[in-house]
């Protein structure tokens, strides 16, 4: 082995360490993230249970379905600026539920204004499970 | 080759000159931040930053949890980044001389006298084209770069 290929080497290595450590940052899909909800909850997820919680109010004025739609595969609005929303159906939006931290933000943040409080991991597995299953 | 090099750059600079002079009382500064543009603007229009003073912003990122009666609180440090940028951005002219009432734009004196009833019948507000006063961009299209240029307004039906 040359010297130089020696050295090329020893970067090839550090490029597989650094992409092994940034892999996890981007390369989520809905169902690992889904598994996660699951795991946490300890209990397997419900689409049913996760479209009636989408779609009912709890004891505040907002529902999910107030800004994101009753089929989340269609554009929603703002309920308060009339912003436009992307669709929140991994199906109609594949960028959608592919980011851990960028999805407990939003849940974090919108189930205190639909609930006055955060969701549980159980809660947040059935609304992803019902939104996994839902096709454009 | 000749070349028109100077030439071309006299024209813009006198040109820019020209429509800077022409638009200077309706623009406003109203710069490009990816994270603001992210983190705000994923909710509302990206509002100028000119259009609040230094201390508005301020007002408005330490509440971040209760924004307008929703939650928008974020991570530490895309808070701290931001307010760091929105108070550095923050308007110092004269659409920002002072903290108006919640912080909120359309509350300042000028947005009141150039929107009032005379200007805007009060009907066009609860349109649901336009929704509120804080939608700029319904009848300003440029709004977010700063261009409220009076005589581009064009109010929805």
């Amino acid at each position: 082995m040359t010297k130089l290929t020696r050295i090329k080497l020893r970067w090839a290595h550090w490029v597989v360490a650094l992409a092994a450590l940034a892999a996890p940052a981007w390369a989520l899909t809905p169902a690992d993230i889904l598994a996660s909800y699951a795991h946490a909850a300890g209990q397997a997820p419900q689409a049913v249970r996760g479209q009636q919680f989408f779609d009912a109010t709890h004891g505040k004025e907002w529902s999910c379905s107030t800004c994101h739609t009753k089929q989340p595969t269609a554009e929603g609005t703002h309920a308060s600026t009339r912003k436009a929303i992307t669709p929140l159906a991994p199906a109609a939006n594949p960028k959608r539920f592919t980011d851990s931290a960028k999805t407990e933000k939003w849940f974090r943040r919108n189930c205190n204004d639909v609930l006055g409080r955060e969701c549980t991991a159980a809660e947040k597995a059935d609304v992803l499970a019902w939104l996994i299953g839902l096709k454009p | 080759m000749k070349t028109h090099g100077p030439w071309w750059a006299l024209i813009g600079a006198l040109t820019g000159t020209f429509v800077g002079l022409t638009h200077a009382d309706d623009a406003v500064h109203a710069p490009v931040f990816a994270l603001y543009t992210q983190e705000c603007g994923s909710c509302h229009m990206t509002y100028p930053a000119g259009l609040l003073p230094s201390a508005s912003w301020q007002q408005i990122m330490r509440g971040l949890k209760t924004h307008y009666g929703l939650d928008a609180s974020l991570d530490e440090t895309s808070q701290l980044t931001l307010t760091t940028w929105l108070t550095a951005q923050a308007g110092s002219g004269k659409y920002a001389r002072e903290t108006p009432k919640d912080q909120r734009i359309t509350l300042s004196a000028w947005f009141v006298r150039k929107h009032r009833a005379g200007e805007v019948p009060t009907a066009v507000w609860r349109r649901k084209s336009v929704g509120s006063p804080a939608n700029c961009v319904a009848c300003h299209a440029d709004a977010e770069r700063g261009d409220f240029n009076e005589n581009k307004v064009r109010i929805p039906p």
